[in-house]
Protein backbone atom coordinates (compact mmCIF):
# COMPACT_ATOMS: atom_id res chain seq x y z
CA UNK A 1 0.00 0.00 0.00
CA UNK A 2 0.96 3.66 -1.25
CA UNK A 3 2.61 5.59 1.93
CA UNK A 4 0.31 8.82 2.24
CA UNK A 5 1.94 10.53 5.42
CA UNK A 6 5.71 10.34 5.71
CA UNK A 7 7.36 12.06 8.60
CA UNK A 8 10.92 11.79 9.18
CA UNK A 9 12.92 12.71 12.66
CA UNK A 10 11.24 16.52 13.12
CA UNK A 11 12.19 18.36 15.96
CA UNK A 12 9.80 20.72 17.26
CA UNK A 13 10.53 23.26 20.08
CA UNK A 14 8.61 26.18 21.93
CA UNK A 15 11.18 28.80 22.48
CA UNK A 16 14.01 26.52 24.82
CA UNK A 17 11.52 23.36 25.57
CA UNK A 18 12.39 20.68 23.00
CA UNK A 19 8.81 19.15 22.87
CA UNK A 20 9.27 16.65 19.75
CA UNK A 21 12.53 15.10 20.20
CA UNK A 22 13.29 13.13 16.16
CA UNK A 23 9.79 11.55 16.16
CA UNK A 24 9.63 9.55 12.82
CA UNK A 25 6.44 7.57 11.55
CA UNK A 26 4.10 6.97 9.17
CA UNK A 27 0.07 6.58 7.78
CA UNK A 28 0.17 4.21 4.46
CA UNK A 29 -3.27 4.89 2.59
CA UNK A 30 -6.31 3.50 4.10
CA UNK A 31 -5.25 2.94 7.41
CA UNK A 32 -6.13 4.29 10.99
CA UNK A 33 -2.67 5.08 12.68
CA UNK A 34 -2.82 6.37 16.10
CA UNK A 35 -0.39 8.11 18.11
CA UNK A 36 -1.39 7.51 21.86
CA UNK A 37 0.35 8.85 25.19
CA UNK A 38 0.36 10.83 28.34
CA UNK A 39 -0.77 14.84 28.35
CA UNK A 40 2.79 16.79 27.30
CA UNK A 41 3.59 13.81 25.44
CA UNK A 42 4.03 15.86 22.00
CA UNK A 43 1.31 14.34 20.27
CA UNK A 44 -0.23 17.77 19.54
CA UNK A 45 2.69 19.42 18.12
CA UNK A 46 3.15 16.78 16.43
CA UNK A 47 0.17 16.88 14.61
CA UNK A 48 0.11 20.79 14.40
CA UNK A 49 3.32 20.44 12.31
CA UNK A 50 2.14 17.87 9.91
CA UNK A 51 -0.90 20.70 9.29
CA UNK A 52 1.54 23.35 9.46
CA UNK A 53 0.37 25.42 12.29
CA UNK A 54 3.91 24.64 13.97
CA UNK A 55 7.22 24.26 12.11
CA UNK A 56 10.29 21.31 12.63
CA UNK A 57 13.60 22.83 12.78
CA UNK A 58 14.48 19.29 10.63
CA UNK A 59 13.89 16.40 9.37
CA UNK A 60 10.98 15.56 6.49
CA UNK A 61 7.48 15.61 6.10
CA UNK A 62 5.97 14.36 3.06
CA UNK A 63 2.27 14.02 2.02
CA UNK A 64 1.19 12.22 -0.84
CA UNK A 65 4.93 12.10 -1.90
CA UNK A 66 5.47 15.78 -1.92
CA UNK A 67 7.51 17.79 0.80
CA UNK A 68 4.69 20.30 2.81
CA UNK A 69 7.41 21.32 5.58
CA UNK A 70 7.49 24.80 3.82
CA UNK A 71 3.76 24.95 2.69
CA UNK A 72 1.16 26.99 4.94
CA UNK A 73 -1.27 25.50 6.71
CA UNK A 74 -3.95 27.15 4.56
CA UNK A 75 -2.80 25.29 1.23
CA UNK A 76 -2.41 22.18 2.55
CA UNK A 77 -6.30 21.74 3.34
CA UNK A 78 -6.69 22.27 -0.21
CA UNK A 79 -3.91 19.60 -0.80
CA UNK A 80 -6.24 16.97 1.15
CA UNK A 81 -5.02 17.13 4.21
CA UNK A 82 -7.94 18.35 7.30
CA UNK A 83 -7.18 18.07 10.89
CA UNK A 84 -9.55 18.20 13.21
CA UNK A 85 -8.33 20.64 15.99
CA UNK A 86 -8.35 19.45 19.76
CA UNK A 87 -11.16 21.19 22.13
CA UNK A 88 -12.88 21.08 18.33
CA UNK A 89 -12.77 24.80 17.88
CA UNK A 90 -15.63 25.50 15.98
CA UNK A 91 -16.79 29.08 15.28
CA UNK A 92 -18.96 29.59 18.15
CA UNK A 93 -20.74 32.62 16.90
CA UNK A 94 -21.87 31.12 13.21
CA UNK A 95 -24.27 28.59 12.67
CA UNK A 96 -23.92 24.96 12.10
CA UNK A 97 -24.12 25.26 8.39
CA UNK A 98 -21.94 28.35 8.29
CA UNK A 99 -19.20 26.64 10.12
CA UNK A 100 -19.44 23.71 7.65
CA UNK A 101 -19.74 25.80 4.93
CA UNK A 102 -16.08 27.55 6.29
CA UNK A 103 -14.96 23.72 5.76
CA UNK A 104 -15.65 23.44 2.63
CA UNK A 105 -14.12 27.14 2.04
CA UNK A 106 -10.76 25.80 -0.12
CA UNK A 107 -13.46 23.59 -2.71
CA UNK A 108 -15.30 25.16 -5.56
CA UNK A 109 -18.55 26.18 -4.65
CA UNK A 110 -20.70 23.74 -6.68
CA UNK A 111 -19.27 21.21 -4.99
CA UNK A 112 -20.38 22.80 -0.96
CA UNK A 113 -24.42 21.50 -1.51
CA UNK A 114 -23.82 18.13 -2.28
CA UNK A 115 -20.77 17.94 0.52
CA UNK A 116 -23.19 19.05 2.81
CA UNK A 117 -25.95 16.54 1.74
CA UNK A 118 -22.99 13.94 2.35
CA UNK A 119 -21.99 15.12 6.10
CA UNK A 120 -26.01 15.90 7.28
CA UNK A 121 -26.22 11.78 5.95
CA UNK A 122 -23.13 11.25 8.56
CA UNK A 123 -24.14 13.25 10.58
CA UNK A 124 -28.00 13.68 11.06
CA UNK A 125 -28.10 15.94 14.21
CA UNK A 126 -26.19 18.60 12.68
CA UNK A 127 -28.71 18.52 10.02
CA UNK A 128 -31.35 19.38 12.99
CA UNK A 129 -29.39 22.00 13.97
CA UNK A 130 -27.72 23.19 10.87
CA UNK A 131 -29.33 27.21 11.75
CA UNK A 132 -28.13 26.80 15.49
CA UNK A 133 -25.51 28.78 16.63
CA UNK A 134 -22.68 26.38 17.29
CA UNK A 135 -21.76 27.78 21.11
CA UNK A 136 -25.07 26.51 21.95
CA UNK A 137 -24.11 22.58 20.60
CA UNK A 138 -23.39 20.01 23.32
CA UNK A 139 -19.89 19.28 23.73
CA UNK A 140 -20.70 15.73 21.53
CA UNK A 141 -22.27 17.61 18.87
CA UNK A 142 -19.58 20.20 18.21
CA UNK A 143 -17.28 17.65 17.88
CA UNK A 144 -19.53 16.20 15.08
CA UNK A 145 -19.21 19.60 13.93
CA UNK A 146 -15.83 19.64 14.04
CA UNK A 147 -15.33 16.21 12.33
CA UNK A 148 -18.07 17.32 9.50
CA UNK A 149 -16.34 21.07 9.04
CA UNK A 150 -13.03 19.09 8.48
CA UNK A 151 -14.39 16.30 6.22
CA UNK A 152 -16.07 19.33 3.94
CA UNK A 153 -12.92 19.75 2.36
CA UNK A 154 -12.70 16.55 0.83
CA UNK A 155 -9.89 15.16 2.52
CA UNK A 156 -7.74 12.36 1.70
CA UNK A 157 -6.18 12.08 5.08
CA UNK A 158 -8.19 13.27 8.03
CA UNK A 159 -5.91 14.20 11.27
CA UNK A 160 -7.85 14.03 14.97
CA UNK A 161 -7.01 15.49 17.67
CA UNK A 162 -8.09 14.07 21.12
CA UNK A 163 -11.83 13.44 19.86
CA UNK A 164 -12.73 11.89 22.87
CA UNK A 165 -11.95 14.45 25.16
CA UNK A 166 -13.84 15.92 27.75
CA UNK A 167 -17.17 13.53 26.53
CA UNK A 168 -19.20 11.13 28.39
CA UNK A 169 -18.33 7.36 27.75
CA UNK A 170 -21.46 6.84 25.60
CA UNK A 171 -20.62 10.01 23.34
CA UNK A 172 -16.95 8.39 23.15
CA UNK A 173 -18.01 4.97 22.18
CA UNK A 174 -20.71 7.23 19.11
CA UNK A 175 -17.41 9.22 18.22
CA UNK A 176 -15.02 6.33 17.54
CA UNK A 177 -18.07 4.87 15.68
CA UNK A 178 -17.92 7.52 13.41
CA UNK A 179 -14.74 7.62 13.65
CA UNK A 180 -14.50 3.61 11.53
CA UNK A 181 -17.23 4.35 9.74
CA UNK A 182 -15.20 7.20 7.96
CA UNK A 183 -12.83 4.75 7.85
CA UNK A 184 -15.04 2.14 5.90
CA UNK A 185 -16.11 4.52 3.44
CA UNK A 186 -12.17 5.39 2.67
CA UNK A 187 -10.57 7.97 4.59
CA UNK A 188 -7.38 7.50 6.20
CA UNK A 189 -7.23 8.65 9.11
CA UNK A 190 -4.23 9.68 11.63
CA UNK A 191 -5.90 9.98 15.33
CA UNK A 192 -4.22 11.44 18.18
CA UNK A 193 -5.95 10.07 21.65
CA UNK A 194 -5.07 10.15 25.20
CA UNK A 195 -7.57 7.23 25.68
CA UNK A 196 -5.47 4.88 24.59
CA UNK A 197 -7.86 1.72 25.06
CA UNK A 198 -10.43 3.15 22.38
CA UNK A 199 -7.36 4.24 20.17
CA UNK A 200 -5.82 1.52 20.19
CA UNK A 201 -8.66 -0.99 19.51
CA UNK A 202 -9.85 0.66 16.29
CA UNK A 203 -6.48 1.75 14.75
CA UNK A 204 -3.97 -0.51 12.43
CA UNK A 205 -0.83 0.95 13.69
CA UNK A 206 0.13 2.84 17.33
CA UNK A 207 2.99 4.74 18.07
CA UNK A 208 3.52 5.29 22.04
CA UNK A 209 4.92 8.28 22.50
CA UNK A 210 6.68 8.96 25.92
CA UNK A 211 8.32 13.05 26.11
CA UNK A 212 8.67 13.76 23.14
CA UNK A 213 9.96 10.27 21.59
CA UNK A 214 8.20 7.01 20.13
CA UNK A 215 9.32 4.67 22.62
CA UNK A 216 6.93 1.76 21.25
CA UNK A 217 5.45 1.36 18.02
CA UNK A 218 3.22 -1.69 16.02
CA UNK A 219 -0.27 -2.86 15.39
CA UNK A 220 -3.23 -1.72 17.25
CA UNK A 221 -3.80 -5.08 18.95
CA UNK A 222 -0.71 -5.64 19.68
CA UNK A 223 -0.07 -2.80 21.74
CA UNK A 224 -3.26 -3.35 23.26
CA UNK A 225 -2.06 -6.52 24.90
CA UNK A 226 1.43 -4.87 25.65
CA UNK A 227 2.82 -4.92 29.55
CA UNK A 228 4.44 -1.92 29.12
CA UNK A 229 1.24 -0.22 27.11
CA UNK A 230 -0.82 -1.71 29.84
CA UNK A 231 0.74 -0.57 32.74
CA UNK A 232 1.66 2.96 31.82
CA UNK A 233 -1.94 3.56 29.69
CA UNK A 234 -4.54 0.87 30.13
CA UNK A 235 -4.77 1.15 34.03
CA UNK A 236 -2.67 -2.62 34.76
CA UNK B 1 -40.03 70.46 16.61
CA UNK B 2 -37.13 71.89 18.05
CA UNK B 3 -35.95 68.52 19.63
CA UNK B 4 -36.93 66.90 16.35
CA UNK B 5 -34.63 68.97 14.56
CA UNK B 6 -31.75 68.46 17.11
CA UNK B 7 -32.46 64.70 16.77
CA UNK B 8 -31.72 64.80 13.33
CA UNK B 9 -28.79 66.74 13.37
CA UNK B 10 -27.54 64.16 16.25
CA UNK B 11 -28.76 61.27 13.71
CA UNK B 12 -26.33 62.50 10.99
CA UNK B 13 -23.74 63.20 13.22
CA UNK B 14 -24.06 59.74 14.92
CA UNK B 15 -24.19 58.46 11.38
CA UNK B 16 -20.41 59.65 10.70
CA UNK B 17 -19.27 58.24 14.15
CA UNK B 18 -20.89 54.67 12.85
CA UNK B 19 -19.06 54.77 9.56
CA UNK B 20 -15.73 55.21 11.36
CA UNK B 21 -16.59 53.13 14.12
CA UNK B 22 -16.94 50.14 11.99
CA UNK B 23 -13.40 50.51 10.70
CA UNK B 24 -12.29 50.25 14.39
CA UNK B 25 -14.70 47.56 15.44
CA UNK B 26 -13.60 45.50 12.03
CA UNK B 27 -10.01 45.37 12.42
CA UNK B 28 -10.33 45.25 16.40
CA UNK B 29 -12.42 42.07 15.99
CA UNK B 30 -9.75 40.20 13.40
CA UNK B 31 -6.85 41.67 13.73
CA UNK B 32 -7.66 42.21 17.69
CA UNK B 33 -5.73 45.49 17.96
CA UNK B 34 -6.78 49.03 18.15
CA UNK B 35 -5.82 50.86 15.06
CA UNK B 36 -5.20 54.34 16.72
CA UNK B 37 -4.74 55.78 13.06
CA UNK B 38 -7.94 54.78 11.81
CA UNK B 39 -8.78 58.90 12.10
CA UNK B 40 -6.21 59.99 10.21
CA UNK B 41 -7.30 57.80 7.12
CA UNK B 42 -10.08 59.98 7.38
CA UNK B 43 -8.66 63.15 7.11
CA UNK B 44 -6.42 61.71 4.35
CA UNK B 45 -9.71 60.85 2.45
CA UNK B 46 -10.64 64.64 2.92
CA UNK B 47 -7.59 65.96 1.45
CA UNK B 48 -8.01 63.37 -1.65
CA UNK B 49 -11.98 64.65 -2.32
CA UNK B 50 -10.39 67.76 -1.77
CA UNK B 51 -7.49 68.12 -4.32
CA UNK B 52 -9.43 66.07 -6.78
CA UNK B 53 -12.59 68.58 -6.73
CA UNK B 54 -10.46 71.01 -6.88
CA UNK B 55 -8.30 69.68 -10.14
CA UNK B 56 -12.38 68.60 -11.72
CA UNK B 57 -13.76 71.73 -11.43
CA UNK B 58 -10.51 73.67 -12.47
CA UNK B 59 -9.32 71.74 -15.39
CA UNK B 60 -12.01 69.09 -16.28
CA UNK B 61 -15.20 70.20 -15.95
CA UNK B 62 -16.23 73.29 -17.73
CA UNK B 63 -17.29 76.94 -16.64
CA UNK B 64 -20.97 75.88 -16.36
CA UNK B 65 -21.05 72.58 -15.73
CA UNK B 66 -24.65 70.98 -15.62
CA UNK B 67 -25.86 69.38 -12.34
CA UNK B 68 -25.27 66.28 -13.57
CA UNK B 69 -21.82 66.91 -14.71
CA UNK B 70 -20.63 67.96 -11.31
CA UNK B 71 -22.26 65.20 -9.26
CA UNK B 72 -21.18 62.73 -11.60
CA UNK B 73 -17.71 64.17 -10.90
CA UNK B 74 -17.96 64.42 -7.40
CA UNK B 75 -18.78 60.41 -7.29
CA UNK B 76 -15.86 59.74 -9.13
CA UNK B 77 -13.39 61.92 -6.82
CA UNK B 78 -15.56 60.25 -3.82
CA UNK B 79 -14.56 56.32 -5.28
CA UNK B 80 -10.97 57.73 -6.11
CA UNK B 81 -11.08 58.50 -2.33
CA UNK B 82 -12.09 55.42 -0.98
CA UNK B 83 -9.22 53.60 -3.10
CA UNK B 84 -6.37 55.72 -2.60
CA UNK B 85 -7.60 55.09 1.52
CA UNK B 86 -8.28 51.30 1.18
CA UNK B 87 -4.49 51.33 -0.76
CA UNK B 88 -3.47 53.42 2.16
CA UNK B 89 -4.89 51.17 5.00
CA UNK B 90 -3.27 47.93 3.18
CA UNK B 91 0.15 49.83 3.17
CA UNK B 92 -0.32 50.47 6.85
CA UNK B 93 -1.17 46.99 7.95
CA UNK B 94 1.98 45.21 5.64
CA UNK B 95 3.65 47.85 7.31
CA UNK B 96 3.22 48.77 10.47
CA UNK B 97 1.12 45.74 12.12
CA UNK B 98 1.80 42.93 10.22
CA UNK B 99 5.35 42.58 11.36
CA UNK B 100 4.29 42.96 14.64
CA UNK B 101 1.58 40.03 15.01
CA UNK B 102 3.42 38.02 17.21
CA UNK B 103 4.72 40.88 19.51
CA UNK B 104 2.42 41.96 22.71
CA UNK B 105 -0.09 44.33 22.65
CA UNK B 106 1.21 47.37 24.33
CA UNK B 107 3.98 47.19 20.75
CA UNK B 108 0.92 47.46 18.53
CA UNK B 109 -0.53 50.33 20.27
CA UNK B 110 2.42 52.62 20.57
CA UNK B 111 2.86 51.84 16.60
CA UNK B 112 -0.66 52.64 15.80
CA UNK B 113 -0.41 55.96 17.59
CA UNK B 114 2.93 56.46 16.04
CA UNK B 115 1.05 55.64 12.89
CA UNK B 116 -1.39 58.31 13.43
CA UNK B 117 1.31 61.20 14.33
CA UNK B 118 2.83 59.83 11.05
CA UNK B 119 0.13 60.38 9.03
CA UNK B 120 -0.66 63.96 10.59
CA UNK B 121 2.83 65.25 9.88
CA UNK B 122 3.38 63.87 6.15
CA UNK B 123 -0.20 65.76 5.54
CA UNK B 124 0.96 68.90 7.33
CA UNK B 125 4.77 68.44 4.61
CA UNK B 126 2.40 67.71 1.73
CA UNK B 127 -0.87 69.82 2.36
CA UNK B 128 0.17 72.63 4.71
CA UNK B 129 -1.34 73.10 8.39
CA UNK B 130 -3.38 75.93 7.19
CA UNK B 131 -6.54 74.93 6.93
CA UNK B 132 -8.46 74.52 3.91
CA UNK B 133 -12.29 75.46 3.02
CA UNK B 134 -13.54 72.26 1.94
CA UNK B 135 -16.62 72.56 -0.46
CA UNK B 136 -20.08 70.41 0.62
CA UNK B 137 -20.26 67.35 -1.82
CA UNK B 138 -24.27 68.50 -1.81
CA UNK B 139 -25.42 71.72 -0.51
CA UNK B 140 -29.27 73.10 -0.24
CA UNK B 141 -32.00 71.90 2.71
CA UNK B 142 -35.12 70.32 3.12
CA UNK B 143 -37.91 72.59 4.37
CA UNK B 144 -40.72 70.75 6.01
CA UNK B 145 -43.98 72.26 8.05
CA UNK B 146 -43.99 75.35 6.78
CA UNK B 147 -40.34 76.49 7.56
CA UNK B 148 -40.25 75.20 10.91
CA UNK B 149 -37.71 72.47 9.94
CA UNK B 150 -35.49 72.60 7.83
CA UNK B 151 -32.90 69.16 7.39
CA UNK B 152 -29.69 69.55 5.49
CA UNK B 153 -29.02 67.35 2.41
CA UNK B 154 -25.72 66.86 3.62
CA UNK B 155 -27.26 65.16 6.79
CA UNK B 156 -29.85 63.40 4.89
CA UNK B 157 -27.07 62.34 2.93
CA UNK B 158 -24.86 61.01 5.21
CA UNK B 159 -27.86 59.11 7.03
CA UNK B 160 -28.95 57.38 3.86
CA UNK B 161 -25.11 56.74 3.30
CA UNK B 162 -24.78 55.05 6.96
CA UNK B 163 -27.96 52.51 6.11
CA UNK B 164 -26.65 51.89 2.77
CA UNK B 165 -23.39 51.19 4.29
CA UNK B 166 -24.91 49.12 7.48
CA UNK B 167 -26.89 46.88 5.42
CA UNK B 168 -24.14 46.16 2.65
CA UNK B 169 -21.56 45.27 5.46
CA UNK B 170 -24.67 43.09 6.89
CA UNK B 171 -24.97 41.23 3.70
CA UNK B 172 -21.13 40.98 3.37
CA UNK B 173 -20.59 39.33 6.73
CA UNK B 174 -23.65 37.28 6.41
CA UNK B 175 -23.93 36.24 3.06
CA UNK B 176 -20.68 36.14 0.76
CA UNK B 177 -17.98 33.74 1.44
CA UNK B 178 -15.46 36.49 2.07
CA UNK B 179 -17.49 37.73 4.97
CA UNK B 180 -18.04 34.31 6.64
CA UNK B 181 -14.57 34.09 6.58
CA UNK B 182 -13.97 37.21 7.92
CA UNK B 183 -16.22 36.12 10.89
CA UNK B 184 -14.26 32.89 11.12
CA UNK B 185 -10.86 34.29 11.02
CA UNK B 186 -12.18 36.83 13.90
CA UNK B 187 -12.90 34.15 16.21
CA UNK B 188 -10.52 31.36 15.85
CA UNK B 189 -7.30 32.47 13.38
CA UNK B 190 -5.99 28.85 14.11
CA UNK B 191 -8.75 27.09 13.17
CA UNK B 192 -9.37 29.39 10.56
CA UNK B 193 -5.85 28.27 8.78
CA UNK B 194 -7.01 25.24 9.15
CA UNK B 195 -9.62 25.53 6.98
CA UNK B 196 -7.83 26.85 4.43
CA UNK B 197 -8.74 30.15 4.99
CA UNK B 198 -5.66 32.94 4.39
CA UNK B 199 -5.76 35.04 7.36
CA UNK B 200 -3.03 37.46 6.35
CA UNK B 201 -4.87 38.50 3.29
CA UNK B 202 -8.14 38.26 5.26
CA UNK B 203 -7.15 40.65 7.26
CA UNK B 204 -5.72 42.79 4.60
CA UNK B 205 -8.84 42.77 3.35
CA UNK B 206 -10.18 44.01 6.31
CA UNK B 207 -8.24 47.17 6.72
CA UNK B 208 -8.86 47.68 3.15
CA UNK B 209 -12.64 47.60 3.58
CA UNK B 210 -12.19 49.95 6.70
CA UNK B 211 -10.03 52.47 5.25
CA UNK B 212 -12.49 52.88 2.12
CA UNK B 213 -15.20 53.76 4.54
CA UNK B 214 -13.16 55.83 6.34
CA UNK B 215 -12.64 57.96 3.27
CA UNK B 216 -16.59 58.15 2.76
CA UNK B 217 -16.46 59.64 6.67
CA UNK B 218 -14.29 62.15 5.64
CA UNK B 219 -16.06 63.69 2.66
CA UNK B 220 -19.12 63.66 4.98
CA UNK B 221 -17.59 64.96 7.69
CA UNK B 222 -15.96 68.04 5.89
CA UNK B 223 -19.38 68.93 4.27
CA UNK B 224 -20.80 68.76 7.73
CA UNK B 225 -18.02 71.08 9.36
CA UNK B 226 -16.33 72.00 6.11
CA UNK B 227 -12.50 73.02 7.67
CA UNK B 228 -9.96 70.65 6.59
CA UNK B 229 -6.65 70.63 8.34
CA UNK B 230 -4.61 67.78 8.78
CA UNK B 231 -5.28 67.19 12.63
CA UNK B 232 -9.16 66.81 11.52
CA UNK B 233 -9.28 63.08 11.59
CA UNK B 234 -8.49 62.87 15.43
CA UNK B 235 -11.25 63.60 17.38
CA UNK B 236 -13.74 62.25 15.49
CA UNK B 237 -10.89 59.06 15.13
CA UNK B 238 -11.88 59.24 19.29
CA UNK B 239 -14.95 59.80 19.77
CA UNK B 240 -15.64 56.83 17.10
CA UNK B 241 -13.46 54.60 18.80
CA UNK B 242 -15.87 55.54 22.14
CA UNK B 243 -18.97 54.71 19.83
CA UNK B 244 -17.29 51.37 18.75
CA UNK B 245 -16.38 50.61 22.24
CA UNK B 246 -19.82 51.76 23.91
CA UNK B 247 -21.62 49.46 21.38
CA UNK B 248 -19.39 46.82 21.63
CA UNK B 249 -16.24 46.50 20.04
CA UNK B 250 -16.10 43.52 17.86
CA UNK B 251 -19.73 43.62 16.53
CA UNK B 252 -20.87 45.30 14.04
CA UNK B 253 -24.40 46.39 14.63
CA UNK B 254 -22.77 47.78 17.95
CA UNK B 255 -20.96 49.99 16.15
CA UNK B 256 -23.75 51.50 14.20
CA UNK B 257 -25.87 51.81 17.21
CA UNK B 258 -23.13 53.01 19.37
CA UNK B 259 -22.39 55.52 16.70
CA UNK B 260 -25.90 56.65 16.37
CA UNK B 261 -26.08 57.24 20.15
CA UNK B 262 -23.13 58.82 20.74
CA UNK B 263 -24.17 61.73 17.91
CA UNK B 264 -27.67 62.14 19.55
CA UNK B 265 -26.19 62.18 22.95
CA UNK B 266 -23.70 64.77 21.66
CA UNK B 267 -26.04 67.01 19.90
CA UNK B 268 -29.10 66.77 22.80
CA UNK B 269 -26.15 67.62 25.37
CA UNK B 270 -24.86 70.26 23.05
CA UNK B 271 -28.56 72.08 22.72
CA UNK B 272 -29.75 71.83 26.34
CA UNK B 273 -27.14 71.92 28.67
CA UNK B 274 -23.75 72.77 27.43
CA UNK B 275 -21.54 73.19 24.56
CA UNK B 276 -18.51 73.27 26.38
CA UNK B 277 -19.17 69.97 28.60
CA UNK B 278 -21.06 68.25 25.59
CA UNK B 279 -17.79 65.96 25.16
CA UNK B 280 -17.38 65.83 28.59
CA UNK B 281 -21.50 64.36 29.38
CA UNK B 282 -20.40 62.43 26.40
CA UNK B 283 -17.24 60.38 28.07
CA UNK B 284 -19.16 60.03 31.84
CA UNK B 285 -22.07 58.16 29.70
CA UNK B 286 -19.71 55.47 28.15
CA UNK B 287 -17.68 55.08 31.68
CA UNK B 288 -21.32 54.80 33.02
CA UNK B 289 -22.33 51.76 30.07
CA UNK B 290 -18.95 50.44 30.50
CA UNK B 291 -19.27 49.99 34.42
CA UNK B 292 -22.97 48.72 33.99
CA UNK B 293 -21.75 46.46 30.81
CA UNK B 294 -17.79 46.23 30.36
CA UNK B 295 -18.60 44.12 27.07
CA UNK B 296 -20.50 47.48 25.76
CA UNK B 297 -23.85 47.68 24.59
CA UNK B 298 -24.09 44.26 21.70
CA UNK B 299 -20.42 43.46 22.92
CA UNK B 300 -20.52 39.11 22.57
CA UNK B 301 -20.05 36.98 25.57
CA UNK B 302 -20.76 33.29 24.99
CA UNK B 303 -19.45 31.05 27.51
CA UNK B 304 -17.04 28.54 25.83
CA UNK B 305 -18.07 24.94 26.22
CA UNK B 306 -14.76 22.60 26.78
Amino acid sequence: MAVMLDVKNINVYYGAIHAVKDISFHVDEGEIVTLIGANGAGKTTTLQTVSGLLHSRTGSIEFLGQPIQSVPAAKLVGQGLAQVPEGRRVFQHMTVEENLEMGGFTQPNSTIAPNLERVYDQFPRLKERRRQVAGTLSGGEQQMLAMGRALMSNPKLLMLDEPSMGLAPILVEQIFEIIQRLHQKGTTILLVEQNAQMALSVADRGYVLETGRVTLTGPGKELLADEAVKKAYLGG
Amino acid sequence: MEFLSYLINGISLGSIYAIIALGYTMVYGIAKMLNFAHGDVIMVGGYVVFYATNFARSSLLGDNPSALASGLSTLVCVILAMVVCGVLGVIIEALAYKPLRRAGSLAVLITAIGVSYFLQNAAQLLFGANPKNFTPVVSGQLTLFGGQLRISFVALLTIVACVVIMVALTLFTGRSKMGKAMRACSEDQGAAQLMGINVNSTISMTFAIGSALAAIAGVLMCSYSPVLQPTTGSMPGIKAFTAAVFGGIGSIPGAFLGGILLGIIEAIAQAYISTQLSNAILFAVLIVVLLVKPSGLLGKYVPEKV
